[in-house]
């Protein structure tokens, strides 16, 4: 189980929290300006990386507030956990078992 | 229910040859995908100079890890087709591979707990009769009728409400499923080549021409990628994206026991599914853990609700042991289902997506794949499936039949 620090509530196990996918992903500035690629790129498309991704998360069952975490998809240590506000920080996987 | 003592393990299915510089048709993944896609080029395309590259050890992935599950009661048509291809396929491929994988259909029951699951349960039997595929409602009786050992009474957290049956789904032992695609296109000239991986593509402008290995270059005339989780990794190498997301799903068995589930049994509502082996024990899946994940493991809370449902379904199982678990990693897609076709790179075609239920569809996924390598185009059952309906919006909505949580 992993363990995730939440920027409000601190250090909780991960049964308290819902998972969110990517972070950083913007809705498109101009919608009306987008091609029918462009939009399933918006809709469909996320990247999959094996490494380091950050992502989002809820504190469901305590401030139920938005974060974000980097996260290593391989080793599923996590390296950063941070608020919306923030930039994505700049930290490197540990390697381990990938 | 079969008793018959497992087949013997043969000395020898395939040969281990080097690579050799190039071949007409590289497949990457060593896996039921991989091999199936192999064995109908050769035998159904006359195109054997192919070689298949593995990078761990044959079948050591998803094929070893799935639940065995085989069914075709998908909702809709396009699903139906391919679905039922695969098991009209599999239920000639032990004489055809002239190998007793013990397929055994013993049938599966998909259970309702709620009105939704009901409806949705209803609707899938009709499509499925329209479609030629052997489909029926039971109420709670007649599911009990199929499977005594199941707990319809109303006195629990999520009642069964009804099931959809389908008798001619079932289980096959997934290895020995994947050796007796590897021997037969062994014999017929494949090189099946373990320990390999590929590191990066070798392209000509916007067309492969070869592989980077962990053995070295491998020209290629046409590449086949059916790598499952890790298929977003080896597409970026190649240059384009797809649309998938790579989880990690777990299963478990127990110890065994004597023949006591007759059966298939798998829940949407309450994240389980449940067969027994033909050794005895039983085999169980989850959910998928809901984060990315490439670690082949997940979390052990996940493991915990998938044994409360099992129990609250069957409590003859309460006092069974985990014996051992494991983690496999799938590639699911928006809609739940796959992605067979072309790419966005010339003479590289991709066969992924299949996320959570991929292994029921091991000879329809390599028939498909292999025509369309042959060919260049997509074969009418898996044209539906290409990479170009996210932009198009023909999706193929599989989430209720797909039968696990993503």
């Amino acid at each position: 189980m992993l363990r995730l620090n939440c920027p409000w509530c601190g250090p909780r196990d991960e049964t308290e929290f819902h998972y969110g996918g990517q972070a950083h992903v913007p809705f498109p500035a101009d919608p009306h300006a987008l091609d029918d690629r462009q939009w399933a790129e918006y809709v469909f498309y996320r990247d999959n990386p094996k490494g380091p991704f950050a992502e989002r998360w809820m504190h469901a069952t305590g401030c139920r507030r938005w974060f974000n975490a980097v996260r290593d998809t391989a080793t599923y240590q996590v390296l950063a956990t941070y608020r919306l506000d923030e930039p994505r920080p700049d930290v490197l996987s540990e390697g381990g078992n990938r | 229910m079969s008793t018959t003592p497992l087949p013997e393990h043969p000395d020898h299915l395939w040969r281990n040859p080097e690579p050799r510089s190039s071949y007409d048709v590289v497949i990457v993944g060593g896996g039921g995908h991989g091999l199936a896609t192999a064995y109908y080029l050769a035998k159904v395309h006359g195109i054997t100079n192919v070689a298949v590259l593995e990078k761990g050890w044959l079948a050591g992935g998803n094929m070893a890890r799935n639940t065995t599950i085989i069914r075709s009661n998908y909702l809709w048509d396009e699903s139906a087709g391919i679905y039922e291809h695969a098991l009209k396929l599999w239920e000639g491929l032990p004489e055809e591979l002239d190998y007793d994988f013990l397929f055994s259909q013993r049938g599966v029951l998909n259970l309702a707990h709620t009105l939704q699951d009901v409806r949705e349960g209803v609707r899938r039997v009709g499509a499925n009769k329209l479609n030629g595929v052997d489909a029926e409602w039971l109420d709670p009786q007649q599911v009990a009728e199929v499977c005594p050992i199941l707990n319809v009474s109303t006195d629990t957290r999520y009642p069964v409400l009804g099931g959809t049956y389908q008798p001619r789904a079932g289980i096959a032992k997934h290895d020995h499923v994947a050796w007796a695609l590897a021997r037969r296109a062994d014999e017929m000239g494949v090189d099946i080549i373990q320990h390999c991986e590929v590191t990066g593509f070798v392209k000509d402008g916007d067309r492969v021409v070869g592989v980077e290995t962990t053995r070295g270059r491998i020209n290629a005339g046409r590449v086949g990628l059916a790598s499952s989780g890790h298929s977003s990794v080896l597409a970026e190498k190649a240059g384009f994206r797809l649309p998938v997301q790579s989880h990690p799903l777990q299963a478990l068995v127990s110890e065994l026991h004597e023949p006591v589930h007759p059966t298939v049994v798998m829940s949407n509502h309450v994240h389980v599914y449940v067969s027994q082996a033909h050794k005895g024990e039983l085999v169980m899946g989850a959910g998928v853990d809901s984060y990315n994940g490439y670690g082949q493991r997940g979390a052990f809370h996940v493991i915990e609700e998938q044994m409360a449902a099992a129990v609250e379904l069957f409590p003859v199982f309460a006092r069974a042991h985990v014996l051992r678990t494991w983690g496999g990693i799938v590639d699911v897609t928006p809609d739940a289902s796959p992605i067979i076709g072309t790419t966005p790179v010339e003479n590289m075609y991709v066969n992924c997506g299949w996320g959570t239920g991929g292994f029921k569809a091991t000879p329809a996924a390599g028939w498909t794949f292999a025509h369309t390598i042959a060919t260049g185009a997509p074969h009418p059952l898996n044209a539906p499936f290409a990479l170009d309906r996210f932009v198009t919006g023909a999706l193929i909505d599989e989430h209720g039949a797909a039968a696990v949580a993503h």
